[in-house]
Formats: structure tokens, sequence, C-alpha cells
């Protein structure tokens, strides 16, 4: 492996696989390996008490897609996901735009978007569980609305609730849109900007016609995390709807906790193929390997 | 998807901004466009709703013996600290404390060299490269419960036995390595390859490059891997759940604190597990911090 410069195609193949051969060799068996696992445990028969019987049935599928609760729980999934997507993009596209065009100081900016970055690296659950003490029926919005007048007894569907969701999920992943999109904002040429503005774009036109064309990939790529995690979470819906609604993962988790694993493993594939069918829809619109690599 | 955003403005933006009284949407110097404040006031809101809870629980995790859950405070202790530590009730703590960073270390540890090693291999094109591209996004966007139960299930059938340094540190490295790797092309993008031909065309060889001239021109990118290699670990949990064995780590023990424990040493330990986020998080970027200022000021000296 003495080093050439010029290197010939083979050797470059083989170098490339020597690099990055760690990566392959844990994503195998701990990506690879466990979808192949459920997608096969998904044919099984069960004895209900957890074990599987090795086999080739469907009925595992056809329990899955007749019965009525699947079409529900999908229509809750979509709904936090639509939900979710919409408030985490509109937040996430202004904070982003504040950042990038309006704070002057460079230095300013990179602070202020570390300090939206900071939460991410924090406990989860921490977070989710932090809007007890507001939400909750003695909390603290209840309390000021409360002496407010505005209400006369306390909200209840502030906690324990599909809002009470939709805020965690919203504070959680607000995030996720504001990283890519401020990346591909912040490399947007200002003198592009200044040439619109020289001629005559008012600023609704800059806005459709150069930054939101090019935060695209960025908007994609949020899109693209907002949308796999709200559909694969299970724990969010769990705790904030006080277990008054269900996803599909919520449901999902309950089947494991029951040992019911071919039904599990089959609603998990139905899952990981809409989910595969949604992102890739996205990826169409970008190439977010060139996009990152930039 | 763009529709959402194109429409929102329309209405009061083409209106109100004339094209004589706009000179820039954000003038360097000079007067704020009312579009400033604007996202100035959304911008608070943001963080504060962001930081608010938060610090709501660290504030109700000191009360004394008689406290609760919301507000009002009731009295100042340590009480619920000294509770987590000691009562039974609330669970083994302190083991799965000891568990999870020690989990953190190792998963920090692998992610940091095997995404630098990846983000080397990424720099130019090889055969089936993309395949291992997607396989990573894959890795990256898939439902951890499903993976954690996938990977239970193998080991399950393969007649291993699921434990917290076994099974679920290898389902938190598919979760750590795909952000590992991706902090890695933000980073490698930024490297001047100049620098590499430079170091080859004094004689040094393939290793003596990685040693002595890319690991120090990409120490701040590998401590933000660091980062992310550690607080992805220390706070997961999806993956974790299937996958733990029989002995926690903490998320889990949090996790199983939601549903059975309604006193403020959920609160506490909530405090206790973000002081240590905390740490670490400052850690890391006052070393990015310190090593670029080392940097500024050798270049000028």
């Amino acid at each position: 492996m003495q080093p050439s410069p010029a290197q010939t195609p083979p050797r470059a193949n083989l170098a490339g696989w020597l690099y990055v051969s760690p990566l392959v060799l844990v994503l195998v068996p701990f990506f690879v390996a466990p979808i192949l696992v459920v997608l096969l445990a998904s044919f099984f028969a069960t004895d209900g008490f957890g074990g599987l019987t090795p086999g080739f049935t469907l009925a595992s599928y056809v329990e899955v897609l007749h019965s009525a609760l699947t079409l529900k729980l999908y229509l809750a999934t979509i709904k936090f996901t639509v939900l979710t997507w919409i408030f985490t993009l509109v937040i996430g596209f202004f904070v982003a735009y504040f950042l990038v065009f309006h704070v002057r100081s460079q230095l300013l900016a990179i602070g202020l978007f570390l300090l939206c970055t900071v939460p991410f690296w924090t406990s989860n659950i921490i977070r989710m569980i932090s809007w007890i003490p507001l939400l909750g029926k003695e909390g603290l919005i209840n309390q000021a609305l409360l002496g407010l007048g505005v209400i006369r007894a306390p909200l209840e569907v502030l906690l324990f609730s599909d809002l009470a969701v939709v805020i965690a999920y919203v504070h959680q992943l607000t995030i996720f849109m504001i990283v890519p999109i401020f990346n591909s904002m912040a490399r947007i040429d200002k003198k592009l900007i200044e040439a619109a503005i020289d001629a005559g774009a008012s600023r609704f036109d800059i806005m459709r016609l150069i930054v939101v064309p090019m935060s695209k990939s960025g908007i994609a790529l949020g899109t693209i995390f907002v949308v796999s995690i709200v559909m694969g979470d299970f724990f969010v819906v769990k705790v904030m709807s006080g277990g008054g609604s269900a996803s599909v993962v919520s449901a999902f988790y309950e089947d494991v906790g029951v040992l019911q694993y071919p039904t599990a493993a089959a609603s998990a594939v139905l899952l990981t193929l809409v989910l595969v069918a949604v992102v890739s829809l996205i990826l169409r619109t970008v190439d977010i390997r060139q996009e990152i690599a930039r | 998807m763009s529709a959402v955003l194109t429409d929102m403005p329309k209405t009061d933006m083409s209106k109100s901004v004339a094209p004589a009284t706009t000179k820039a949407i954000a003038p360097s110097k000079g007067g704020r466009p009312w579009t400033f404040y604007v996202l100035a006031t959304l911008f608070s809101l943001y963080v504060l709703a962001l930081y608010g809870p938060m610090f709501c629980i660290y504030i109700l995790s000191f009360q004394d013996i008689r406290g609760g859950l919301v507000f009002p405070m009731k009295g100042q202790s340590l009480h619920w600290f000294v509770d987590l530590f000691t009562q039974v009730r609330t669970g083994d703590v302190k083991g799965s404390f000891d568990r999870s960073i020690k989990l953190a270390v190792i998963v920090t540890i692998i992610t940091v060299v095997v995404s630098f090693l990846a983000g080397l291999g990424f720099r130019k094109r090889f055969r089936g490269d993309t395949a291992v591209f997607y396989m990573m996004i894959g890795s990256l966007v898939a439902p951890g419960l499903v993976l954690g139960l996938g990977t239970g299930l193998l080991f399950q059938a393969l007649g291993l036995n699921a434990s917290w340094y076994t099974s679920a540190l290898g389902a938190q490295l598919s979760w750590t390595l795909p952000f590992g790797v991706l902090v890695m092309f933000a980073v490698m993008s930024r490297f001047d390859h100049v620098w590499e031909e430079a170091a080859y065309d004094l004689g040094a060889g393939r290793w003596q490059s990685i040693r002595l001239v890319m690991i120090p021109v990409l120490a701040p990118g590998l401590v933000a891997v660091v980062l992310f290699g550690f607080t992805l670990s220390y706070d997961e949990f999806a993956r974790s759940l299937q996958t733990a064995g029989s002995l926690n780590t903490l998320p889990l023990e949090i996790w199983s604190m939601t549903l059975n424990v309604t006193s403020p040493s959920l609160y506490a330990l909530g405090t206790v597990t973000t002081v240590i986020s905390f740490i670490v998080i400052g850690a890391s970027l006052g070393s990015i911090v310190l090593i670029q200022k080392k940097r500024g000021s050798s270049a000028k000296g």
C-alpha cells in the first residue's frame, strides 16, 4: 500500500474498500442483518409465547393488512408526520434565514447557531418530560391562563393529547431542519441577492426566486430526517399522548411486548417500505451525497 | 414541498414592500428592515421554547421533600438528588449511569476511528461507494426500535446473550457511525489536497501523511465526531431497548422511571444527565475553539 498519487482505478477501488471496510463490518451485522432478520421473522409462524417456527406464511401480513387498526395507525402517523413537518419546516426555515441573512457578525451567527444545536446533544427523553411542568393540568401555562382570567377551568388538552405529541416533536426536531437549511443558505452568494435588488426584485421575489430554490437541498435533507424520525418514533407518542394515541411503531412496541414477533415484523416491513418510498421520492429532487460533500 | 413556503409570505410582503423603499433585504449597515424585528422575535421565542422547559425541570429538581411535579417550588434542598442514588424504588441509577458512560466512551473511540477511515475512503470514487453510502443513510433513518428488535432476534437466533457491551454497542454504532461519517464528509470537503500532495512530494509515506498532516489539520473535525459519538450514544434509547439485555443503560432507566416514578427524582436525574451532556459539549466546543486559536496565533508568529 505505498502511495502513488496517480492511482490506477483497480487500486483506487481496493484502497477505497480498505478504508470503508470497518464501516461495512459494523453496518452489515448491525443494520443489514437485523433488517433481514425482521424480514424473515415476518414470514414465520409463532407459538404465541415468543417462539418462532421457521417457515413461510403470509398470515402476519394478511392479519396486519386486514385489521382496521392498521389504517387508523397509519392515518395517525401520517397526521403527526405532516403536522410536525409543516411546523419544523416553517420555524426551521425562518430561524436559518434570520441567522444567515440578518445577523451581521459571522461570529455571533455561529454562536447563535450553536445555541440552537446544544439541546440536540442532550437527552431527548429529558427534553420531552420537561414539558410536564408547563403543560400539565396544574402546569405553568394553565396557571398563567387561569391567573389572567382567560379560562375558568384548566385546559386538559395541553398534556397527554395529540397537541402535546406535536409540541414535543417540533421541540425535538426543528434542529434537524435548521442545520441543513442553514448550511445551504450560508452558501448563497450575497452578491447574487444584491444583484437581484439592483435589478429591482422585491423581497418576496428574492425569497421565491433565489433563497427558496437554493435552499432546496437543505429542505430535502431536513425533511428526510424529520419524516423518518417521526414515522419511526414510539416513545414521544406513548408518553406525550398519555397512552391515548398510537402510531405504527408504538403498536409495534406493544406487539413486541406481548411477544407477537411475526405481526410486529410484518408491520415493521410495511413501515420500512413506506419510509423507503417517501425517502426515495425526496432523494429524486436532490443528490444528497454531492450536497454534503460540497 | 416549497409550496408551503412560497405561499406564506405572499399576502403581506408583495403589497407592503415597494421596490423603492427596499435597498436590501438585510443591509450590512444602517437601519434594519422590519423583517429583522419579526424574525428576531421568532428566533427569541424559538430559543425560549427550546431551553425554557429544560430549565423548569432543573429548577424543580432542587425542591425539598414536599416537592411535586409542577410549580410552585416547594422549598429548596438536594433531597431528590440524594434520593436518586440511595432509594431502591428509583432503580439502579448508579449502575446504569456507570454503564452508560463506559459504553459511550467505547462507542466514541470506535466511531472516531471508523468515521475517519471511511471519510478518507469516500474522498475518491470507487466501485460500490454509492451502495456503502446508501447503506449508511439507511442505517441512519431506519426506525431504531425495529433495528433493535432485529438485532435482539439475531443474537437470540445465534445463541448469544444480549448485553450492553455487545449487542447494544453494535446497535448504537449503527446510529453514531452515520453521523460521524457525515461530519467527516463536511470536514474533508474543506481539506485542501495540496497539503497531502506536498507531504508525498517531501517523501512521506501514506501513514506518515495521515499522522503528521491530515490528523493535525482535521483535528477540530475529529473533536466534532467525538462530540457526536459520545452524546448520541450516551442518550441513545430506541436502539438499546431491545438489545441492552438485563442491565439497563441510563436512558432506559429514565424511560422506566417516566412510567413509574412520579416524584422530582425524575427531574433530578434529568438535571444530572444534562450536566454530563453539557460538560461534554462544553469540553468539545472549547477544545475546537482552542485548536483554532492556537493555529491562528502560530500562523501569525
